[in-house]
């Protein structure tokens, strides 16, 4: 695990002048982006194991080739699609600070490069994410991509996903 | 060439602790009446590499003690003295104060000064104030040593520096020998060496030192009857001085006997331990291949591999596994004789699987002497203080045990066994009066069965007493009665308050500390028996499981879900009887098993699943017991008896109530193991809403 966070903090140093990749994905209608290196893999769904009094949207845990992750279900936190699962469901890993979580969304289009120019500032307004995690808005061409700091929203309490500090 | 000493700081700590602990060893193996010489030896060699090191690195309060020590060992070891318990108490205390020395420079830790100067003071009484009647002038006079004078032999003739002249003539030994011996004497002065004609080696030494200094590094390597040492007189001093000078470097002691290319040796290392990147991990892989050396010749034997890696091994072996029990299950629906070769193949690979599994388990395993050697000093100090005589046994200290277990065990293996010598065996006059052996048996053992480790620690003292400890319970308002069985008296003294010091004192007194060594074997997932018999003796006997990462687990069935319990918090399993099955208002339900009413966990309701059955008298309650308390778990059906391979759920999720971690199932799916002490703690405060909302 170590490793993998080492070639990506190398990879950031590295990729800052020329711009970052995101990866879009879709929830409902909107095209959201997150921090390619935060990605792991993408993956179908699969059975999960539920977990008891958890939140509605932590389905459960799956067994990652030994590790047991977390599924987070975005369409149900934030009210967005409908939470079907087929062979079509995607599931995106991520790896954020050595701990790995699984992010069902409705789908995954491609990797887009955006330069710091294409990134706008989020409006206060608009979108199903709170706006402090957001890192802004990215354009190219006529597409927008609504892009998420990934490593905020998923430490944060709201997710519920890490074990927050008794403050 | 300069060296930045300090990079080697760490190497020579490891060494020396790791020779210390030798030292202790040995010397409490030793037996005082007719002392093996080679254990003298040994026990030397370990004091002078000491002082050695510490002298490269100008620890000079270490090499002061150590030298004091040598000098003491090495009459000893000549015969010029004998031994006695009071020698081996001083060495003993020597070893503590060159441990506290060294923490001392380690980590700066405070140096109690005056303990080191009572104990100088010992060494030197026990080598002045014996030594003078015993022996006479002796070849040696080594009384000298200690002010580390210039020995006076009577043949030699010093030249006019002081030095002698000595010829030292080996006997035919390899090479690599004849490099180590050289490099070793030339420490003490300066030294030529020249071949003969029957292929062996001479030296020429001038030194201060006397002869027997010489003898005695010769020693290392050689049998000292085989040498032949003469004074070779007036050997010109230039040639001598023209060999060798291996002294002149400082950073060659703590590498001595290692492949000697001379001065050249020491600065590869240097080179090497100066990259950036190695810094301090490093330093002890390189104080390990210096110990192994020392040995002689020895190759390194071992490496040593960071926990995570070797974690991560095992965790891909546990995914390799159950793959492969995948595959199983689907060939095993193939035609067997279409698919035959197919077939074969596959069990060809559970075999292969197997074995790499039990292997890669195996690196984690430790043996069980790394817990054990530390008893034999604590059992001697503790029954000399108490004016006890324990004989202390230990057997199977190469059973193997999981390294994250090994190192949780001591604690409460320590308070077992204080506890025997403290309170099980009894004064050697009360002993003779009850006709036993003045001298108690104190025996710590280990084996292996089936899936766990169960390690003994057995005494021949005066054994628990009944009575005492039922008046205890009873005075403490356990619930007691005489019916009780034995078994059920002694896991008494497991009960958290149950320990005070004044409980049952004199005669058993095993109370002190009883419940944590409880607590913390069964969270290790082990649990604790006693056996013990009036006036023979108590065996406290703790079964663990082989590795933190595997647990024996049942497996129940709850709706759709599937949960392990831990086996060792299972008592038993029953259908309740409708009429058993009492409500409380508002406080839920109980069932009367065998006459007691446990408190009813209904699983469905606290994790709010969908049940098969939830009138108790269909399903099946599952009897568990933790810290005492016990209650009567509610689940659908149970499934069946596995060892899981435990995994973290924290590492990438949240605690979660109720539930301890995770493993995967045969099928690959996850299934989530209880917090069964959680579930029971929670049990006594259940109401109609759970605590888990």
């Amino acid at each position: 695990m170590s490793y993998t966070t080492q070639t990506q903090t190398s990879l950031e140093a590295a990729g800052d002048s020329a711009g970052s990749e995101y990866l879009a994905f879709t929830l409902g209608r909107e095209e959201y982006g997150i921090d390619i290196l935060r990605v792991q893999e993408i993956r179908g769904y699969e059975p999960v194991t539920r977990i008891a009094n958890a939140p509605d949207f932590i389905k459960g845990v799956v067994n990652l080739r030994g590790t047991i992750v977390p599924i987070v279900d975005m369409r149900i936190k934030f009210n967005l699609g409908t939470p079907t699962y087929d062979q079509f469901t995607v599931v995106i890993i991520l790896n954020i600070a050595g701990r790995v979580y699984g992010m069902v969304v409705d789908s995954v289009s491609d990797v887009m490069t955006l330069t710091p120019e294409q990134i706008k500032p989020a409006p206060e307004i608009g979108t199903a994410f709170d706006t402090d995690y957001l890192i802004g808005l990215g354009t190219l061409g006529e597409r927008m991509l609504i892009l998420v700091d990934i490593d905020k929203l998923m430490s944060s309490d709201e997710m519920g996903l890490v074990e927050q500090l008794a403050a | 060439m300069t060296i930045d000493m300090s990079q080697f700081y760490q190497v020579f700590f490891d060494e020396a602790f790791e020779l210390l602990a030798e030292k202790e060893k040995l010397l409490l193996a030793l037996d005082v009446a007719a002392p093996d010489s080679e254990d003298l030896n040994a026990i030397f060699r370990a004091a002078h590499s000491i002082k050695g090191g510490a002298a490269t690195f100008g620890f000079t309060d270490i090499t002061e003690v150590t030298h004091m020590l040598e000098s003491l060992l090495d009459r000893i070891r000549k015969g010029e003295m004998a031994l006695t318990t009071e020698h081996v108490d001083a060495f003993l205390a020597a070893k503590d104060i060159l441990t506290m020395q060294m923490e001392g420079h380690q980590h700066g830790s405070s140096v109690d000064q005056d303990a080191v100067d009572s104990v100088c003071r010992r060494l030197k009484a026990l080598s002045l104030g014996q030594a003078a009647p015993a022996v006479e002038p002796a070849p040696a006079a080594p009384d000298a040593a200690a002010s580390e004078t210039v020995a006076t032999d009577a043949g030699p003739v010093a030249d006019a520096d002081g030095n002698f002249h000595f010829r030292i003539e080996l006997p035919v030994v390899p090479q690599r020998d004849v490099e180590a011996l050289a490099s070793e004497l030339g420490l003490l002065g300066t030294i030529s060496q020249e071949t003969l004609p029957d292929q062996r080696v001479a030296f020429t030494l001038v030194t201060s030192e006397g002869r027997d200094n010489i003898v005695a590094i010769c020693s290392f390597v050689l049998d000292p009857d085989d040498l032949k040492i003469t004074h070779a007189g007036g050997v010109p001093q230039a040639a001598a001085a023209a060999v060798a000078s291996a002294p002149a470097d400082p950073g060659y002691a703590i590498f001595e006997p290692a492949k000697p290319e001379a001065s050249a040796q020491p600065a590869a290392p240097a080179a090497e331990a100066a990259k950036p990147e190695q810094a301090a991990g490093e330093a002890k892989n390189w104080g390990r291949r210096a110990t192994d050396k020392e040995g002689g010749s020895a190759e390194s034997s071992s490496i040593r591999v960071g926990v995570e890696k070797v974690d991560q091994l095992i965790n891909l072996v546990g995914e390799l596994v159950i793959t492969q029990a995948m595959i199983e299950q689907r060939i095993n629906a193939l035609d067997p004789i279409v698919h035959e070769r197919l077939l074969n193949s596959a069990s060809q690979l559970a075999r292969n699987t197997r074995d790499l599994q039990e292997a890669v388990m195996s690196i984690r395993m430790m043996p069980m002497d790394y817990v054990f050697s530390r008893f034999p000093r604590m059992v001697r100090d503790l029954a000399a203080k108490l004016g006890k005589k324990v004989e202390f046994v230990t057997r199977g200290a190469a059973t193997e045990l999981d390294k994250g277990l090994i190192e949780r065990i001591v604690d409460p293996l320590t308070h077992l066994v204080r506890n025997s010598v403290d309170h099980g065996i009894e004064m050697p006059e009360k002993r003779r009066a009850s006709g036993k052996n003045e001298t108690g048996k104190l025996t710590l053992s280990a084996a292996h069965q089936g899936g766990n480790i169960v390690i003994e620690v057995n005494d021949d003292g005066g054994g628990l007493n009944r009575e005492k400890i039922l008046a205890k319970a009873r005075q403490q308002g356990l619930p007691v009665s005489d019916a009780m069985t034995d078994g059920e008296v002694w896991q008494l003294i497991f009960a958290p308050g149950f320990s005070t010091a004044d409980v049952v004192t004199d005669v058993s007194g095993r109370g002190v500390g009883m419940d944590v060594v409880k607590r913390n074997i069964t969270a290790m997932g082990g649990n604790v028996e006693i056996h013990s018999i009036p006036g023979s003796g108590t065996t406290i006997a703790i079964s663990l499981p082989l590795t933190l990462a595997i647990l024996d687990g049942m497996s129940v069935k709850v709706g759709e879900e599937i949960y392990i319990l831990p086996l060792g918090y299972v008592i038993e399993s029953l259908q309740p009887a409708a009429v058993d099955v009492k409500e409380i208002a508002g406080q839920g339900k109980v069932v009367k098993v065998r006459e007691e009413y446990l408190p009813l966990i209904p699983l469905y309701q606290i994790f709010a699943i969908e049940p098969r059955f939830d009138d108790p008298s269909q399903a099946i309650t599952v009897i568990l017991e933790s810290d005492g308390k016990k209650a009567a778990l509610l689940v659908d059906s149970l499934v069946g008896q596995q060892q899981v391979v435990v995994k973290n759920l924290e590492s990438n999720f949240r605690k979660v109530a109720g539930i301890s971690g995770a493993t995967i199932l045969g099928d690959g799916g996850v299934s989530l193991i209880l917090d069964v002490a959680a579930l029971l703690r929670s049990s006594h405060q259940l109401n109609t809403d759970t605590i888990f909302s």
